[in-house]
């Protein structure tokens, strides 16, 4: 057998360069954002605010005081401990509805994206269905039909963020199980699971998560406009899209009142959009690279 | 390391008519049309071919990566296409598969020290510093230093790294048969010596039997002991490496290797290099697949399709009218 001339240089493995990953002050600033708002949410039971719900009928729509340090609404409620717990909703409605779409959608997608066949055409036409129905009327129709509640709100629109999720996942999926490393692995002797947890999972996880941080602004987005409309959670309960609603009563007099928790709201979205975007391509392995 | 036995009578890998087709758009693509090869233990089989001919699917039809339509595929006597399940998951780790992009067949969120294990632990040694032991060796034995490469990330390392590191992946279960399909095509032309180098001396380490796919026929000419032509899925011609290259005896053959630039500038290419395209594979040809571009064609070769037959000791060709 020939021998090639050219004989194994021993090939210089450069040490390991540390990677300066610099995240900018936006990112640092948003993200800093979503920890007050959320540490906020969690302990606003504990902090030392009047209760969002008691109402102060001499004072109402109070300025700014001391008392009442964005003062109070139309029936004399605290503006502040009303937009903390109003974050509670937001949060609660915003983190919960996307994570059911994440996991049925993500998991279907990646079920179809790998198994093709009769399964993918069944789960895709299924979601095409989904996706053709107008959201609003069926949110609409289910809310009139099983009442307002947390609970009812955050599965029916979870379960509208399936689609989103489901051709996220297949979409990413499909590219990667024609890569050699699959193959490889198939090669390899590893099982269907071992293939979809190991060598899938973790490169479909991250533009998952980069489009979950999305769905979590898009969602807080929706409660608002439900809320707004009066179909969100059910007074007295505060959240950030019913404060907007009843804060449009008084527009020309306080207008501080819709307008607060549309800041709160504004800051949030942008901020779980920015923390989003920027993980997204900072976690993508071949930009580290460059 | 293995055993370094005799070439027995039984081959390692025998593939007998296998015929794996396609459907594309509900048309069938005829890839691979009853191909038949024996291989023999510690031997190297090169396996050439233009681009499309089938060969990288007949690659992966060996270990049913893609189902056969009909044949068989004996591994050291069991039947691989009858197999499905946890027996054939077994016997596939006795067969390893190297690819022609070493950076697309490594997982880029794995480290290389996972990717290495993958296979052990797939067979299901679960002591963790047996494990590292073992992929430790087989880097030392790639050229690998596995305390700099086992925590990074497959993006750090050039392409031929990637192939020492998918080497290493390949023979850290001790296979006895490895499939390289076009393992040096998307390398550099200074890297594939060693990387071939490198091959050649696992081989030897390892006691492997080959089965090395390539379009190159320098390459094939290096490494092989016999070659294999493939031409729209059909063999043309089987035969020791040096016999072949020094005597084709199908008309495809002698066209490939008229086809080899020749380093002289003053050497003019031969007027009889093939013109245009081999036919779709959708739609080949009736009788002889090569006859649409054979400038020996008749009648005959349109009508009756060619056996693989002897047309010197140890040598087959399937043609009607060979050149010897």
């Amino acid at each position: 057998m020939a021998t090639l001339e050219l004989d194994l240089a021993e090939e210089a493995v450069s040490a390991p360069v540390r990677k300066g990953r610099r995240f900018g002050m936006l990112f640092w600033a948003a993200i800093g954002w979503i920890v007050l708002v959320c540490a906020l949410a969690i302990f606003a039971g504990v902090l030392p605010i009047p209760d969002p719900t008691a109402m102060d009928m001499l004072e109402r729509r109070a300025p700014y005081s001391w008392e009442h340090w964005l003062g109070t609404d139309g029936l004399g409620r605290d503006e502040v401990s009303r937009l903390i717990y109003g974050a509670r909703i937001s949060l609660v409605v915003g983190l919960c509805a996307p994570m059911i779409g994440l996991t049925v959608g993500g998991a279907l997608g990646m079920l179809a994206g790998y198994f093709r066949g009769r399964f993918e055409t069944l789960t895709v036409g299924g979601t095409d269905v989904l996706l053709a129905f107008p959201p609003l009327i069926l949110v609409l129709a289910i809310i009139a039909f099983l009442g307002q509640s947390i609970f009812n709100l955050t599965c029916i629109l979870g379960v509208l963020g399936i689609p989103a999720f489901m051709r996220v996942a297949r979409a990413t999926t499909l590219t990667l199980s024609r890569r050699e490393f699959v193959i490889a692995a198939q090669a390899l002797g590893a099982s269907h699971s071992r293939i979809l947890l190991r060598e899938l999972l973790p490169n479909v996880i991250l533009p998952l998560f980069a489009f979950f941080l999305l769905g979590v602004a898009v969602t807080i987005v929706v409660e608002g406009s439900l809320s707004f409309l009066g179909l969100g959670v059910p007074p007295p309960i505060s959240s950030w899209g019913s404060m907007i609603g009843e804060g449009r009563e008084s527009l020309e007099v306080a207008p501080r009142l819709a307008f607060l928790p549309a800041v709160a709201m504004f800051l949030t979205v942008l901020a779980f959009n920015l923390v989003g975007d920027t993980l997204r391509a900072i976690t993508d392995p071949r930009q580290g690279a460059l | 390391m293995m055993q370094q036995s005799a070439p027995s009578a039984e081959p390692l890998l025998k593939v007998d008519d296998l015929v794996v087709e396609y459907f594309v758009g509900g048309k069938t693509v005829h890839a691979v049309s009853g191909v038949s090869l024996d291989i023999a233990r510690g031997e190297t089989l090169g396996l050439v071919g233009e681009s499309g001919c089938g060969k990288s699917t007949l690659g992966r039809a060996v270990l049913q990566l893609r189902p056969a339509v009909s044949g068989k595929v004996l591994f050291d006597g069991n039947d691989l296409t009858a197999m499905r399940g946890d027996p054939l998951r077994k016997m596939r780790q006795r067969v390893q598969l190297i690819f022609q992009d070493p950076i697309a067949s490594l997982n880029p969120r794995r480290r290389i020290g996972d990717i290495v294990a993958e296979p052990l632990v797939i067979a299901g040694i679960k002591d963790p510093d047996k494990r590292r032991k073992m992929v430790c060796d087989v880097l030392s034995a790639v050229g690998l230093d596995p305390a700099l490469v086992i925590g990074r990330l497959p993006h750090e390392f050039s392409g031929g790294q990637c192939q020492r590191i998918c080497i290493a992946r390949a023979l850290v279960l001790n296979p006895d048969f490895i499939i390289c399909d076009e393992p040096v095509s998307a390398l550099d032309v200074s890297i594939r010596a060693q990387i071939l180098n490198l091959l050649e001396e696992m081989k030897a380490r390892y006691g492997l039997t080959l089965l090395f796919i390539a379009h190159d026929l320098a390459v094939v000419k290096a490494v092989s002991d016999r070659v294999a032509v493939m031409y729209l899925g059909r063999l043309c011609e089987v035969g020791p490496s040096e016999q072949l290259f020094a005597k084709p005896a199908h008309p495809y053959t002698a066209l490939l290797l008229e086809a080899i630039p020749v380093p002289d500038p003053d050497v003019r290419p031969a007027e009889s290099v093939a013109v245009g395209e081999p036919p779709s594979p959708i739609a080949p040809p009736s009788g002889c697949r090569f006859r649409t571009r054979c400038p020996r064609a008749d009648a005959r070769c349109a009508a009756e399709m060619p056996e693989l037959r002897m047309v010197a000791p140890r040598q087959y060709a399937a043609c009607h009218y060979p050149l010897t």
